[in-house]
Protein backbone atom coordinates (compact mmCIF):
# COMPACT_ATOMS: atom_id res chain seq x y z
CA UNK A 1 0.00 0.00 0.00
CA UNK A 2 1.31 3.48 -0.78
CA UNK A 3 2.13 5.53 2.42
CA UNK A 4 -0.70 8.42 1.75
CA UNK A 5 1.82 10.84 3.51
CA UNK A 6 4.43 10.56 0.91
CA UNK A 7 1.89 11.11 -2.24
CA UNK A 8 2.91 14.37 -4.01
CA UNK A 9 0.17 16.69 -4.02
CA UNK A 10 -0.97 18.77 -6.11
CA UNK A 11 -1.16 23.30 -5.80
CA UNK A 12 -2.41 23.93 -2.60
CA UNK A 13 -1.91 20.17 -0.79
CA UNK A 14 1.40 19.64 1.27
CA UNK A 15 2.88 22.53 1.86
CA UNK A 16 6.37 20.43 2.62
CA UNK A 17 6.55 19.87 -1.19
CA UNK A 18 8.61 22.14 -3.56
CA UNK A 19 6.62 24.02 -5.86
CA UNK A 20 7.70 22.20 -9.15
CA UNK A 21 6.61 18.94 -7.45
CA UNK A 22 3.00 20.69 -6.43
CA UNK A 23 2.88 21.98 -10.21
CA UNK A 24 3.71 18.74 -11.95
CA UNK A 25 0.74 17.29 -9.31
CA UNK A 26 -1.36 20.50 -10.72
CA UNK A 27 -0.68 19.31 -14.21
CA UNK A 28 -0.90 16.11 -13.69
CA UNK A 29 -4.41 16.98 -12.55
CA UNK A 30 -5.21 18.78 -15.81
CA UNK A 31 -3.96 15.95 -17.45
CA UNK A 32 -6.82 13.10 -15.93
CA UNK A 33 -9.24 15.19 -16.55
CA UNK A 34 -8.78 15.99 -19.98
CA UNK A 35 -7.86 12.37 -20.76
CA UNK A 36 -10.52 11.21 -18.64
CA UNK A 37 -12.94 13.44 -20.95
CA UNK A 38 -11.59 12.35 -24.38
CA UNK A 39 -11.58 8.54 -23.15
CA UNK A 40 -15.06 8.60 -22.06
CA UNK A 41 -15.92 10.55 -25.55
CA UNK A 42 -14.72 8.37 -27.62
CA UNK A 43 -16.66 5.36 -26.48
CA UNK A 44 -20.05 7.11 -26.28
CA UNK A 45 -19.16 9.80 -28.78
CA UNK A 46 -22.50 11.87 -27.42
CA UNK A 47 -20.99 14.76 -27.14
CA UNK A 48 -19.57 15.14 -30.07
CA UNK A 49 -21.79 14.13 -31.94
CA UNK A 50 -24.61 16.01 -30.69
CA UNK A 51 -22.82 19.19 -31.00
CA UNK A 52 -22.21 18.19 -35.04
CA UNK A 53 -25.36 17.30 -36.32
CA UNK A 54 -26.63 20.62 -34.39
CA UNK A 55 -23.81 22.60 -36.39
CA UNK A 56 -24.27 20.36 -39.31
CA UNK A 57 -28.09 21.30 -39.33
CA UNK A 58 -28.08 24.99 -38.70
CA UNK A 59 -25.13 25.52 -41.11
CA UNK A 60 -27.78 23.35 -43.69
CA UNK A 61 -30.74 25.75 -42.64
CA UNK A 62 -29.39 28.92 -43.07
CA UNK A 63 -27.82 27.55 -46.43
CA UNK A 64 -31.54 26.97 -47.98
CA UNK A 65 -33.13 30.23 -45.90
CA UNK A 66 -30.28 32.70 -47.58
CA UNK A 67 -30.51 32.36 -51.40
CA UNK A 68 -27.85 35.25 -51.91
CA UNK A 69 -25.61 35.62 -53.86
CA UNK A 70 -21.64 35.16 -53.85
CA UNK A 71 -21.04 38.65 -52.33
CA UNK A 72 -23.94 38.76 -50.13
CA UNK A 73 -23.12 35.39 -48.80
CA UNK A 74 -19.24 36.87 -47.97
CA UNK A 75 -21.05 39.06 -45.59
CA UNK A 76 -23.27 36.95 -43.66
CA UNK A 77 -20.85 34.24 -43.25
CA UNK A 78 -18.89 35.44 -40.29
CA UNK A 79 -22.84 35.79 -38.36
CA UNK A 80 -23.90 32.60 -39.70
CA UNK A 81 -20.46 30.48 -38.24
CA UNK A 82 -20.52 32.21 -34.86
CA UNK A 83 -23.92 31.54 -34.45
CA UNK A 84 -23.81 27.83 -35.01
CA UNK A 85 -20.20 27.81 -33.35
CA UNK A 86 -22.44 29.29 -30.15
CA UNK A 87 -25.38 27.50 -30.07
CA UNK A 88 -23.61 23.69 -30.59
CA UNK A 89 -21.49 24.95 -27.80
CA UNK A 90 -24.35 25.25 -25.55
CA UNK A 91 -25.07 21.95 -26.32
CA UNK A 92 -21.23 20.20 -25.71
CA UNK A 93 -21.00 22.99 -22.35
CA UNK A 94 -24.54 21.09 -21.20
CA UNK A 95 -23.39 17.53 -21.74
CA UNK A 96 -20.19 17.85 -20.27
CA UNK A 97 -21.09 18.94 -16.91
CA UNK A 98 -24.50 16.98 -16.82
CA UNK A 99 -21.97 13.52 -16.85
CA UNK A 100 -20.24 14.85 -13.82
CA UNK A 101 -23.61 15.32 -12.10
CA UNK A 102 -25.63 12.44 -13.25
CA UNK A 103 -23.72 9.71 -11.46
CA UNK A 104 -22.04 11.90 -8.63
CA UNK A 105 -18.76 12.13 -10.55
CA UNK A 106 -18.42 16.10 -9.77
CA UNK A 107 -18.36 14.84 -5.76
CA UNK A 108 -15.69 12.51 -6.62
CA UNK A 109 -13.83 15.04 -8.36
CA UNK A 110 -14.37 17.26 -5.31
CA UNK A 111 -13.19 14.75 -3.07
CA UNK A 112 -9.68 14.62 -4.95
CA UNK A 113 -6.74 16.05 -2.40
CA UNK A 114 -5.78 19.20 -5.68
CA UNK A 115 -6.63 22.44 -6.35
CA UNK A 116 -10.13 23.17 -7.31
CA UNK A 117 -8.89 25.43 -10.08
CA UNK A 118 -7.24 22.49 -11.74
CA UNK A 119 -10.39 20.70 -12.27
CA UNK A 120 -11.54 23.95 -14.34
CA UNK A 121 -8.68 24.18 -16.21
CA UNK A 122 -9.32 20.28 -17.10
CA UNK A 123 -12.77 20.71 -18.07
CA UNK A 124 -12.16 23.91 -20.04
CA UNK A 125 -9.48 22.68 -22.01
CA UNK A 126 -11.51 19.33 -22.84
CA UNK A 127 -14.30 21.33 -23.99
CA UNK A 128 -11.98 23.50 -25.94
CA UNK A 129 -10.88 20.47 -27.71
CA UNK A 130 -14.37 19.68 -28.09
CA UNK A 131 -15.09 22.86 -29.94
CA UNK A 132 -12.03 23.02 -32.03
CA UNK A 133 -13.15 19.30 -33.34
CA UNK A 134 -16.58 20.64 -34.38
CA UNK A 135 -15.27 23.75 -35.65
CA UNK A 136 -12.92 21.81 -38.22
CA UNK A 137 -15.51 19.94 -39.37
CA UNK A 138 -18.00 22.40 -39.68
CA UNK A 139 -15.50 25.12 -41.89
CA UNK A 140 -14.86 22.89 -44.93
CA UNK A 141 -18.35 21.78 -44.72
CA UNK A 142 -19.35 25.44 -44.63
CA UNK A 143 -16.69 26.31 -47.49
CA UNK A 144 -18.40 23.51 -49.78
CA UNK A 145 -22.22 24.58 -49.06
CA UNK A 146 -21.42 28.15 -49.31
CA UNK A 147 -19.11 28.48 -52.05
CA UNK A 148 -16.84 30.93 -49.78
CA UNK A 149 -13.00 30.14 -49.28
CA UNK A 150 -12.47 29.51 -45.38
CA UNK A 151 -8.77 28.81 -45.36
CA UNK A 152 -7.35 31.81 -44.06
CA UNK A 153 -4.99 31.83 -41.65
CA UNK A 154 -6.37 35.11 -39.93
CA UNK A 155 -9.86 33.56 -39.18
CA UNK A 156 -8.20 30.68 -38.00
CA UNK A 157 -6.78 32.77 -35.15
CA UNK A 158 -9.59 34.56 -34.63
CA UNK A 159 -11.91 31.35 -34.37
CA UNK A 160 -9.61 30.12 -32.15
CA UNK A 161 -9.41 32.88 -29.49
CA UNK A 162 -13.23 33.77 -29.85
CA UNK A 163 -13.74 29.52 -28.94
CA UNK A 164 -11.29 30.11 -25.74
CA UNK A 165 -13.16 33.06 -24.30
CA UNK A 166 -16.79 31.26 -25.17
CA UNK A 167 -15.61 28.18 -23.21
CA UNK A 168 -13.89 30.29 -20.15
CA UNK A 169 -17.03 31.33 -19.42
CA UNK A 170 -19.05 28.65 -21.03
CA UNK A 171 -17.20 26.24 -18.38
CA UNK A 172 -17.63 28.23 -15.61
CA UNK A 173 -21.59 29.11 -16.18
CA UNK A 174 -22.10 25.38 -16.74
CA UNK A 175 -20.45 24.21 -13.32
CA UNK A 176 -22.97 26.93 -11.79
CA UNK A 177 -26.06 25.60 -13.85
CA UNK A 178 -25.84 22.26 -13.54
CA UNK A 179 -26.81 22.36 -9.83
CA UNK A 180 -30.32 23.51 -11.11
CA UNK A 181 -33.26 21.48 -12.03
CA UNK A 182 -33.52 23.95 -15.08
CA UNK A 183 -29.86 23.68 -16.05
CA UNK A 184 -30.81 23.03 -20.23
CA UNK A 185 -32.63 26.10 -19.92
CA UNK A 186 -30.21 28.29 -17.72
CA UNK A 187 -26.98 28.11 -19.29
CA UNK A 188 -27.85 29.93 -22.55
CA UNK A 189 -29.86 32.51 -20.42
CA UNK A 190 -26.31 33.10 -18.02
CA UNK A 191 -24.14 32.20 -20.92
CA UNK A 192 -25.24 34.51 -24.18
CA UNK A 193 -25.21 38.10 -22.43
CA UNK A 194 -21.98 37.67 -20.64
CA UNK A 195 -20.25 36.10 -24.12
CA UNK A 196 -22.13 38.82 -26.12
CA UNK A 197 -18.45 40.96 -26.22
CA UNK A 198 -16.73 37.73 -27.45
CA UNK A 199 -19.38 37.25 -29.75
CA UNK A 200 -19.24 40.79 -31.36
CA UNK A 201 -15.82 40.57 -31.27
CA UNK A 202 -15.39 37.50 -33.39
CA UNK A 203 -17.96 37.88 -35.71
CA UNK A 204 -16.16 41.64 -36.76
CA UNK A 205 -12.97 40.12 -37.09
CA UNK A 206 -13.72 37.42 -39.02
CA UNK A 207 -15.69 39.85 -41.31
CA UNK A 208 -12.62 41.82 -41.85
CA UNK A 209 -10.43 39.03 -42.29
CA UNK A 210 -13.37 37.50 -45.33
CA UNK A 211 -13.35 40.96 -46.34
CA UNK A 212 -9.73 41.66 -46.96
CA UNK A 213 -9.97 44.63 -44.63
CA UNK A 214 -6.55 46.45 -43.27
CA UNK A 215 -4.53 45.07 -40.05
CA UNK A 216 -5.38 48.19 -38.39
CA UNK A 217 -9.23 47.49 -38.54
CA UNK A 218 -9.07 44.28 -37.65
CA UNK A 219 -6.98 44.66 -34.45
CA UNK A 220 -9.04 46.18 -32.05
CA UNK A 221 -11.71 43.61 -32.29
CA UNK A 222 -8.59 40.98 -31.67
CA UNK A 223 -7.20 42.73 -28.85
CA UNK A 224 -10.82 42.95 -27.48
CA UNK A 225 -10.86 38.80 -28.12
CA UNK A 226 -7.15 38.53 -26.17
CA UNK A 227 -8.40 40.67 -22.96
CA UNK A 228 -11.24 39.06 -22.90
CA UNK A 229 -9.95 35.65 -22.35
CA UNK A 230 -7.33 36.66 -20.04
CA UNK A 231 -9.41 38.42 -17.45
CA UNK A 232 -12.03 35.63 -17.77
CA UNK A 233 -9.80 32.91 -17.27
CA UNK A 234 -8.37 35.10 -14.50
CA UNK A 235 -11.70 35.35 -13.42
CA UNK A 236 -12.66 31.67 -13.25
CA UNK A 237 -9.67 30.45 -12.34
CA UNK A 238 -9.93 32.61 -8.86
CA UNK A 239 -14.14 32.36 -8.05
CA UNK A 240 -14.50 28.26 -9.44
CA UNK A 241 -13.91 26.79 -5.87
CA UNK A 242 -16.93 28.97 -5.02
CA UNK A 243 -19.26 28.06 -7.84
CA UNK A 244 -19.00 24.10 -6.62
CA UNK A 245 -19.15 24.89 -3.07
CA UNK A 246 -22.27 24.03 -1.31
CA UNK B 1 -9.62 11.44 14.36
CA UNK B 2 -12.66 13.07 13.29
CA UNK B 3 -13.67 15.79 15.64
CA UNK B 4 -16.79 17.68 15.54
CA UNK B 5 -17.86 20.19 18.03
CA UNK B 6 -21.49 22.54 17.92
CA UNK B 7 -21.87 21.50 13.98
CA UNK B 8 -24.62 23.82 12.92
CA UNK B 9 -25.77 23.43 9.31
CA UNK B 10 -28.67 25.13 7.85
CA UNK B 11 -30.17 25.83 3.85
CA UNK B 12 -31.35 29.24 3.78
CA UNK B 13 -33.34 29.92 6.51
CA UNK B 14 -33.89 25.47 7.78
CA UNK B 15 -31.42 24.48 9.57
CA UNK B 16 -30.24 20.21 9.19
CA UNK B 17 -27.84 20.25 11.83
CA UNK B 18 -28.32 21.93 15.16
CA UNK B 19 -24.91 21.76 17.13
CA UNK B 20 -23.79 18.09 16.05
CA UNK B 21 -20.97 16.66 18.86
CA UNK B 22 -19.26 13.97 17.47
CA UNK B 23 -15.78 12.40 17.96
CA UNK B 24 -14.39 9.37 16.07
CA UNK B 25 -11.40 8.05 17.52
CA UNK B 26 -8.82 6.41 15.38
CA UNK B 27 -9.36 2.74 14.32
CA UNK B 28 -13.30 3.01 15.71
CA UNK B 29 -15.94 2.00 13.42
CA UNK B 30 -19.23 4.20 14.40
CA UNK B 31 -22.35 3.95 12.64
CA UNK B 32 -24.58 6.64 12.23
CA UNK B 33 -28.41 5.58 12.31
CA UNK B 34 -31.40 7.98 11.87
CA UNK B 35 -34.62 8.70 10.20
CA UNK B 36 -34.75 10.23 6.40
CA UNK B 37 -34.00 14.06 6.68
CA UNK B 38 -32.10 13.94 10.45
CA UNK B 39 -29.04 15.05 8.44
CA UNK B 40 -26.58 12.29 8.14
CA UNK B 41 -25.93 12.72 4.84
CA UNK B 42 -25.52 16.62 4.93
CA UNK B 43 -22.95 15.62 8.09
CA UNK B 44 -20.76 13.27 6.10
CA UNK B 45 -20.83 15.85 3.44
CA UNK B 46 -19.13 18.08 5.71
CA UNK B 47 -16.83 15.85 7.15
CA UNK B 48 -16.11 14.95 3.29
CA UNK B 49 -14.91 18.78 2.74
CA UNK B 50 -18.15 18.81 0.02
CA UNK B 51 -20.09 21.05 1.74
CA UNK B 52 -19.27 24.14 4.46
CA UNK B 53 -20.56 24.30 7.85
CA UNK B 54 -22.49 27.41 8.69
CA UNK B 55 -20.80 27.24 12.51
CA UNK B 56 -19.09 24.89 14.72
CA UNK B 57 -15.45 23.25 14.75
CA UNK B 58 -14.71 20.38 12.20
CA UNK B 59 -11.16 18.25 12.41
CA UNK B 60 -10.33 15.49 10.61
CA UNK B 61 -7.23 13.84 11.33
CA UNK B 62 -6.30 16.89 12.78
CA UNK B 63 -7.18 19.41 9.55
CA UNK B 64 -9.64 22.22 10.01
CA UNK B 65 -12.61 22.25 7.83
CA UNK B 66 -12.91 23.56 5.66
CA UNK B 67 -9.81 25.71 6.17
CA UNK B 68 -7.37 22.78 5.29
CA UNK B 69 -9.53 20.70 3.12
CA UNK B 70 -6.93 19.73 0.86
CA UNK B 71 -5.01 18.50 3.49
CA UNK B 72 -8.12 16.68 4.74
CA UNK B 73 -8.74 14.94 1.16
CA UNK B 74 -5.73 13.27 1.50
CA UNK B 75 -6.59 11.06 4.28
CA UNK B 76 -10.17 10.74 3.31
CA UNK B 77 -12.09 8.14 1.37
CA UNK B 78 -15.73 8.10 0.88
CA UNK B 79 -18.69 5.75 -0.82
CA UNK B 80 -21.66 7.17 -1.37
CA UNK B 81 -25.08 5.45 -2.64
CA UNK B 82 -24.00 7.14 -6.03
CA UNK B 83 -20.92 5.09 -7.69
CA UNK B 84 -19.09 8.66 -8.25
CA UNK B 85 -17.92 6.36 -11.65
CA UNK B 86 -17.73 7.00 -15.38
CA UNK B 87 -20.10 4.53 -16.82
CA UNK B 88 -18.15 4.95 -20.43
CA UNK B 89 -14.74 4.25 -18.91
CA UNK B 90 -13.94 0.56 -17.63
CA UNK B 91 -13.47 -0.13 -14.05
CA UNK B 92 -9.47 0.12 -14.61
CA UNK B 93 -9.32 3.12 -15.94
CA UNK B 94 -11.89 4.55 -13.63
CA UNK B 95 -9.32 3.98 -11.16
CA UNK B 96 -6.54 4.62 -13.19
CA UNK B 97 -8.20 8.64 -13.34
CA UNK B 98 -8.77 8.84 -10.13
CA UNK B 99 -5.13 7.52 -9.12
CA UNK B 100 -4.13 10.23 -11.20
CA UNK B 101 -5.82 12.95 -9.20
CA UNK B 102 -4.06 11.53 -6.19
CA UNK B 103 -0.85 11.03 -7.50
CA UNK B 104 -0.27 7.71 -6.59
CA UNK B 105 3.08 5.98 -7.78
CA UNK B 106 3.47 2.71 -8.76
CA UNK B 107 -0.10 2.96 -10.32
CA UNK B 108 -0.60 -0.23 -12.12
CA UNK B 109 1.00 -2.20 -9.11
CA UNK B 110 -1.80 -0.38 -6.72
CA UNK B 111 -4.72 -0.83 -9.29
CA UNK B 112 -3.83 -4.64 -9.86
CA UNK B 113 -3.94 -5.02 -6.03
CA UNK B 114 -7.32 -2.95 -5.65
CA UNK B 115 -9.05 -4.57 -8.44
CA UNK B 116 -8.30 -8.16 -6.71
CA UNK B 117 -8.90 -6.88 -3.08
CA UNK B 118 -12.89 -5.89 -4.38
CA UNK B 119 -12.71 -8.69 -6.58
CA UNK B 120 -13.16 -7.19 -10.19
CA UNK B 121 -10.17 -7.85 -11.70
CA UNK B 122 -11.47 -10.18 -14.01
CA UNK B 123 -13.69 -7.70 -15.40
CA UNK B 124 -11.15 -4.73 -15.13
CA UNK B 125 -11.87 -4.36 -19.27
CA UNK B 126 -15.38 -3.73 -18.67
CA UNK B 127 -17.61 -0.81 -19.04
CA UNK B 128 -18.99 0.22 -15.46
CA UNK B 129 -22.18 0.84 -17.38
CA UNK B 130 -22.57 -2.78 -17.84
CA UNK B 131 -21.93 -3.34 -14.20
CA UNK B 132 -24.47 -4.41 -11.71
CA UNK B 133 -25.10 -1.89 -8.72
CA UNK B 134 -23.48 -4.74 -6.46
CA UNK B 135 -20.39 -4.67 -7.97
CA UNK B 136 -20.44 -0.68 -9.00
CA UNK B 137 -20.39 -0.26 -5.29
CA UNK B 138 -17.51 -2.72 -5.20
CA UNK B 139 -15.58 -0.72 -7.50
CA UNK B 140 -16.73 2.58 -5.56
CA UNK B 141 -14.94 0.78 -2.45
CA UNK B 142 -12.38 0.48 -4.62
CA UNK B 143 -11.98 3.71 -5.60
CA UNK B 144 -12.02 4.64 -2.09
CA UNK B 145 -9.43 2.49 -1.29
CA UNK B 146 -6.92 3.39 -3.73
CA UNK B 147 -4.90 5.80 -1.66
CA UNK B 148 -5.31 4.01 1.41
CA UNK B 149 -7.13 6.74 3.19
CA UNK B 150 -6.62 6.38 7.23
CA UNK B 151 -10.08 7.48 7.49
CA UNK B 152 -13.35 6.02 5.47
CA UNK B 153 -17.04 7.96 5.44
CA UNK B 154 -20.08 5.53 3.99
CA UNK B 155 -22.84 7.14 3.23
CA UNK B 156 -25.77 4.47 3.15
CA UNK B 157 -23.50 2.15 0.96
CA UNK B 158 -26.10 -1.27 1.16
CA UNK B 159 -29.18 1.23 -0.90
CA UNK B 160 -30.32 -0.51 -3.63
CA UNK B 161 -28.22 -3.61 -3.19
CA UNK B 162 -30.12 -7.30 -2.94
CA UNK B 163 -28.83 -9.73 -0.15
CA UNK B 164 -26.39 -11.23 -1.65
CA UNK B 165 -24.39 -7.94 -2.90
CA UNK B 166 -25.15 -6.53 0.57
CA UNK B 167 -23.17 -9.32 2.25
CA UNK B 168 -20.50 -9.37 0.12
CA UNK B 169 -20.59 -5.34 1.04
CA UNK B 170 -20.26 -6.37 4.09
CA UNK B 171 -17.29 -8.48 4.30
CA UNK B 172 -15.51 -5.92 2.24
CA UNK B 173 -16.45 -3.44 5.18
CA UNK B 174 -14.84 -5.88 7.95
CA UNK B 175 -12.03 -5.85 5.75
CA UNK B 176 -11.78 -1.79 5.13
CA UNK B 177 -11.80 -1.88 9.07
CA UNK B 178 -9.64 -4.66 9.63
CA UNK B 179 -6.58 -2.35 8.60
CA UNK B 180 -7.19 0.03 11.54
CA UNK B 181 -8.70 2.65 9.49
CA UNK B 182 -11.31 5.13 11.51
CA UNK B 183 -15.03 4.24 9.78
CA UNK B 184 -18.11 6.67 10.07
CA UNK B 185 -21.03 4.53 7.98
CA UNK B 186 -24.69 6.40 7.99
CA UNK B 187 -27.29 3.89 7.38
CA UNK B 188 -31.35 3.14 7.89
CA UNK B 189 -30.58 -0.75 8.66
CA UNK B 190 -29.84 -1.50 12.70
CA UNK B 191 -29.15 -5.19 12.40
CA UNK B 192 -26.30 -4.07 10.18
CA UNK B 193 -24.94 -1.22 11.97
CA UNK B 194 -25.10 -3.07 15.18
CA UNK B 195 -23.49 -6.59 13.19
CA UNK B 196 -20.64 -3.87 12.09
CA UNK B 197 -19.67 -0.97 13.79
CA UNK B 198 -18.24 -0.64 17.50
CA UNK B 199 -20.59 2.07 18.49
CA UNK B 200 -23.78 2.97 16.96
CA UNK B 201 -24.66 6.91 17.19
CA UNK B 202 -28.04 8.42 16.78
CA UNK B 203 -28.94 11.49 14.76
CA UNK B 204 -32.21 12.82 15.52
CA UNK B 205 -33.32 16.70 15.03
CA UNK B 206 -30.41 17.71 13.90
CA UNK B 207 -28.27 16.28 16.77
CA UNK B 208 -26.83 13.04 18.26
CA UNK B 209 -29.76 11.84 20.72
CA UNK B 210 -27.61 8.74 21.69
CA UNK B 211 -24.28 6.99 21.83
CA UNK B 212 -24.25 2.95 22.45
CA UNK B 213 -21.30 0.98 22.46
CA UNK B 214 -22.24 -2.47 20.96
CA UNK B 215 -21.49 -4.67 23.71
CA UNK B 216 -23.62 -2.39 25.83
CA UNK B 217 -26.83 -3.55 23.99
CA UNK B 218 -28.80 -6.46 24.89
CA UNK B 219 -30.39 -8.48 21.88
CA UNK B 220 -33.35 -6.72 20.26
CA UNK B 221 -32.43 -3.46 22.43
CA UNK B 222 -31.28 -1.41 19.67
CA UNK B 223 -34.27 -1.39 17.56
CA UNK B 224 -36.19 -0.17 20.64
CA UNK B 225 -34.12 2.27 22.14
CA UNK B 226 -33.97 4.01 18.30
CA UNK B 227 -37.83 3.97 18.57
CA UNK B 228 -38.15 5.61 21.90
CA UNK B 229 -34.88 8.79 20.52
CA UNK B 230 -35.93 9.11 17.55
CA UNK B 231 -39.64 9.71 18.53
CA UNK B 232 -38.87 11.87 21.79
Amino acid sequence: MPDVASLPGALGVSPGLSFGSRLRGYLRAIGAVIWKDLAAELRSRELLGGMLVFALLVILIFNFALELDVRTRQTVTSGVLWATFAFAGTLGLNRSMAIEKDRGCLDGLLLAPVDRSALYFGKMLGNLTFMLIVEAIVLPTYSVLYNTNLFNPGLVLVILLGSIGYVVVGTLLSAMAVQARTRDVLLPILLFPVILPVLIAAVKASNGYLQGLEAADILPWLNLLIVFDVIFTAAAFMVFEYVVDE
Amino acid sequence: MIEVHGLVKAFGLKPILRGVDLNVAEGEFVALVGPNGAGKTTLLRILASLSRPTAGEVRVGGHRLPARASEARMILGVVSHQPLLYGDLTAEENLRFYGRMYGIPDLDQRLAQVLKTVGLWPRRRDLVREFSRGMQQRLSIGRAILHDPQVMLFDEPHTGLDQEASAMLDELLRQVAARGRTVLMTSHDLSRASDLAERIDILSKGVIAGTYKRGELGPGELPEIYREVTHA
